[in-house]
């Protein structure tokens, strides 16, 4: 299986402080890495390293496959800017396609059509022209989920994606993801569901001030901070 | 009456400056509302008013400067200061947008300033403007002086030829830079992070609406003076934000919005002989209370149906 991001002893922080160290894990094509931890163990630290929005204070991160700086599609948290920002969703999922445009001023035909076969692939066509802010928690998700692929379908990085959504929703949610892994892309994501992780998830990162496991869910779950969490989340299987 | 109005127009209308007055007070009215969108969804809304008092402080230090100069430097060097003592732009333009760069584009490094430190900047550039304005200056008449600088209310009516090129030159590159980076700013404004991530140059863009911001400020303080800058550049964004709702159709009508406005100010500022710069204020606001009942009744009747 082809090996497409490797981090490799990872030391991560803000302005010198460190947030978590010895952070080494791999990702390869297809899989579904779930990044779990407690809030400040530096989870989202470890999302804008691998973004290359905030380098890691040292060690390396490595893409041997020739994954391109602008190849991994990101799915933020919402932001307070967004709540109230006047755009179609049309105007917010072309923008996905921004990276790949190079100096051209306008958008092409060609990132109009990607644009529109990811609107259709979401299930979001039929809103396209409606006003973002006046969507549901989880057609809003659907949008963002849309630009993240137009910028690429190889890797795809979720922080929280499921966050303020209602359970029916967040089972759906889910359901996307787990079909856009079907369909060959790599998802990495963070969540605070662990439940969720191991029912869906093929590799299990577990982040504190250091790594606590990173390996296979089926290995996770034999782990004994993989039964104290599975345990007190229900250990039910969503 | 009506008749009477229109031939004082007509009169009006026939004196170069008041033709110069309407063209410059136009261009500047679209470009500050381009901006004023990306601003006002940035968070960024009293930049105008802080970066205008800057820009104060920078012409009270620029008009105090020449004069010494003037005054110790001989005739030879006169020629080349001519051209400063002249046009204080040449000073006022630079120190404005180093600081808009400082504020807008490296926002990101220094965590200081934020909301508090434009506060400070704002109030400190125009006590030292006005205290430096009220020591040295040359003219006899201090509180006409600050008070068209502040509330630009005769230095519309007195542009030179070069004040309206410069307009129109302005005016030109930042609809050029605005339509040409338009999806751009759209995504750097929208999403700062998830543009860098996928390949766009966030800081750039982040440079260029800080520079061009700066510039129009500095151009605007002669339309409608220091104090009044911030409703340019905000009230047509925040109008055109309660009735529409994707990102193209509120740059356009908040670029329609400025422009008539501003034009209808104008107009109706020799009519009653009121100051410029306050009248087109006074005429945005109306326009934003039209607005936002519009606004109010269209999600009223949405939730009905």
């Amino acid at each position: 299986m082809e090996t497409q991001i490797i981090c490799n002893d990872l030391v991560l922080g803000y302005d010198g402080k460190v947030v978590s160290s010895g952070v080494s894990f791999e990702v390869h094509r297809g899989d579904y890495l779930c990044i779990v931890g407690e809030n400040g163990a530096g989870k989202s630290t470890l999302i804008k390293a691998l973004l290359g929005l905030n380098p890691p204070i040292s060690g390396t991160i490595s893409a041997p496959g020739g994954l391109k700086a602008a190849a991994i599609g990101y799915l933020p948290q919402h932001t307070e800017v967004q709540k109230d920002f006047p755009a179609s969703v049309k105007e917010i999922v072309l923008s996905g396609c921004l990276g790949k445009g190079g100096f051209s001023p306008f958008y092409t035909s060609g990132q109009k059509m990607l644009a529109a076969r990811q609107m259709e692939r979401l299930g979001i066509t039929g809103m396209q022209n409606r006003c973002y802010r006046e969507l549901s928690g989880g057609q809003k998700q659907r949008v963002l989920l849309a630009r993240a692929l137009c910028a690429t379908e190889e890797v795809l990085l979720l922080d929280e994606p499921v966050a303020g959504l209602d359970p029916m929703v967040t089972k759906e949610m889910y359901g996307i993801i787990e079909n856009l892994n079907r369909d060959g892309v790599t998802i990495i994501m963070v969540s605070h569901d662990i439940a969720a992780a191991v029912h869906y998830a093929t590799h299990i990162l577990h982040l504190s001030r250091t790594p606590l496991f990173f390996g296979k869910k089926e290995d996770y779950i034999k782990t004994d901070t993989g039964r104290i969490f599975t345990s007190y989340a229900g250990g039910e299987t969503p | 009456m009506i008749a009477e109005m229109m031939d004082k127009l007509v009169m009006y209308f026939q004196y170069p400056f008041v033709q110069r007055a309407m063209v410059a007070g136009v261009l500047i009215a679209l470009c500050s509302s381009l901006l004023g969108v990306t601003l006002v969804l940035k968070r960024f809304s009293f930049i105008g008013d802080g970066l205008s008092h800057v820009a104060f402080g920078a012409l009270s230090l620029s008009a105090i400067l020449n004069r010494i100069m003037l005054a110790v430097s001989g005739a030879a060097v006169q020629g080349i200061l001519g051209v400063f003592v002249k046009n204080q732009m040449l000073l006022v333009m630079p120190v404005t947008m180093l600081v808009a760069w400082l504020l807008l584009g490296a926002t990101k490094k220094s965590k200081i300033m934020g909301d508090a430190s434009l506060a400070m900047l704002s109030v400190g550039s125009l006590g030292i403007g006005y205290l430096i304005m009220n020591k040295f200056s040359s003219g006899g008449n201090v509180s006409s002086d600050v008070c068209s600088t502040l509330f630009g209310s005769t230095s519309i009516l007195t542009l030179s030829d070069f004040d309206l090129w410069m307009c129109v030159i302005m005016s030109v590159v930042v609809v050029a830079v605005f339509v040409l980076c338009y999806n751009k700013i759209f995504a750097v404004t929208f999403d700062a992070d998830f543009a860098t991530a996928t390949g766009t140059r966030a800081g750039v863009y982040n440079t260029v609406i800080a520079l061009v911001t700066a510039a129009v400020i500095v151009l605007a303080m002669n339309l409608v003076g220091s104090l009044l800058i911030s409703g340019l550049v905000v009230f047509p964004a925040l109008s055109a934000m309660r009735v529409f709702k994707s990102f193209k159709s509120v740059v356009i009508s908040s670029a329609a919005i400025s422009v008539l406005s501003a034009a209808v100010g104008i107009v109706a500022s020799i009519l009653l002989s009121t100051p410029v710069g306050s009248t087109i204020v006074v005429a945005q606001l109306i326009v934003f209370i039209v607005f936002s009942i519009i606004g109010i009744i269209n999600s009223k009747g949405r939730k009905k149906v």
